[in-house]
């Protein structure tokens, strides 16, 4: 029983309740960061990390949080975790921390990280806390990587900088894109990807607004 | 003048926070289902962005950068790595001292930004108004300028984007699509359109 509530909190997110395509949350960085594999990998790194670790401290001191202060108290603690992620980003990977420039210090900002402790940690043990971090933090990785690889594939016609599709400025026969590397089409990938889970699981749709009337044939003649 | 002229145009068009840099994406999106929610958060914006990236430019260049500290005798201090926790710290501050300030002395409009104030200390765009700030080294006028400009950036995003989906509920979207999905590829749409503005030579 114990193991299998475990196995849930950690896959659910991946799919089922995907914290961008259902949760609505953490797109920001999603967009900004991928349009090459290596910065939508360190990313998704990075904040896996932080979700986890902010899980599982906020998660440890719950019942000490007066809740009159809690926003601050996790705030507090995620902006020092962040400080930690982006000194060792800097000391370890300082050309790819350039690349991504200020998105590192977005990710205090990052509504899962909040929304995370917010919603889960206050109310969990460490162990689960520590699980549904990692969980969400892949759930968001999946939909980045996805994101990234096909932005430079098409983009650039290379993976993580290796070149699949020989260039034709190069001599080969693959035209890249543009507009694959420019912010708007990262909207559209991220529309199509949850038409996609949609279509597939289609309990995630969402109720239309305003129902359109249904002309039957009889009533046009 | 002509400088602070160029900066300001270009936070509001060319750099547009929400659909060339997706900061602030989550209440853009979530929020943006009526005009006059979309318009009230977008002036509440503007407002904390207009006050908290000076007040956050006045701490970078005389606290935290390096060698900032000379005038209190210790000229070789870096504090730079201190600078995401007193950022957060200043917006969350500045929206509280500012979300009293109106209840006190402008009931009306307290009541019309009320709910939005304190969602605006987790909005990534005052956030990022303040660390691009940073990045970009601005004097003081400049990031006075920087941080309207961008607040009016992000204002005038969302207002059109709510504008198209009042229309939008009316119309015959597939069921994958429905919600979330279409409003993507919205965003996308008019992010193409904002593109256009980047051929602009300042």
């Amino acid at each position: 029983m114990a193991q299998s509530q475990a196995m849930k909190v950690l896959t659910e997110p991946l799919v089922n309740n995907n914290p961008i395509a259902l949760q609505i949350l953490g797109i920001c960085s999603a967009l900004a960061v991928t349009n090459q594999v290596a910065t939508a990998l360190l990313m998704s790194a990075a904040l896996t990390a932080v979700t986890a670790c902010s899980n599982v401290s906020i998660s440890l001191i719950r019942n000490h949080i007066p809740s009159s202060i809690r926003i601050i108290v996790q705030m507090t603690i995620i902006a020092s975790l962040v400080i930690v992620v982006d000194q060792l980003l800097k000391a370890f990977a300082y050309d790819l921390a350039k690349q991504m420039s200020v998105f590192v210090g977005l990710i205090i900002t990052n509504c899962i990280v909040m929304g995370r402790a917010e919603a889960f940690a206050m109310k969990e043990p460490p162990g689960l806390a520590f699980l549904d971090g990692i969980g969400n933090g892949l759930g968001y990785s999946l939909i980045l990587v996805l994101v990234g690889a096909i932005r430079e594939l098409f983009g650039s016609g290379s993976l993580l900088g290796y070149q699949l599709l020989p260039l034709a400025s190069a001599g080969g026969w693959y035209t890249p894109i543009g507009l694959m590397l420019l912010p708007p089409s990262a909207f559209f990938i991220i529309g199509f990807l949850i038409w996609g889970v949609r279509s597939w699981k289609p309990d995630q749709v969402e109720e239309a607004e305003y129902q359109i009337h249904q002309v039957h044939r009889t009533e046009v003649v | 003048m002509q400088d602070y002229l160029s900066i300001l145009i270009k936070a509001v068009f060319i750099e547009n926070l929400a659909l060339a840099f997706f900061l602030g994406m989550c209440t853009f999106l979530a929020l943006s289902k009526k005009i006059s929610t979309a318009i009230g958060l977008g002036i509440a914006v503007i407002v904390v962005q207009g006050l908290t990236v000076p007040v956050n430019n006045l701490i970078y260049q005389h606290l935290l950068k390096e060698g900032a500290l000379a005038w209190a005798g210790l000229p070789e201090v870096d504090l730079s790595f201190l600078g995401l926790i007193s950022y957060i710290g200043v917006i969350a501050a500045m929206v509280q001292i500012l979300e009293m300030f109106l209840d006190r002395f402008m009931p009306a409009l307290y009541s019309a930004l009320g709910v939005f104030l304190p969602l605006i200390t987790v909005n990534c765009a005052i956030m990022g108004g303040s660390l691009f700030m940073v990045e970009r080294d601005y004097g003081f006028g400049e990031s006075v300028t920087y941080g309207l400009g961008s607040g009016i950036g992000w204002a005038l995003a969302i207002a059109a984007l709510a504008g198209v989906r009042e229309k939008l509920k009316y119309s015959d979207v597939p069921d994958g699509l429905q919600g979330l999905g279409i409003t993507f590829i919205t965003v996308g749409l008019m992010s193409l359109g904002f593109m256009a503005f980047s051929g602009i030579q300042l």
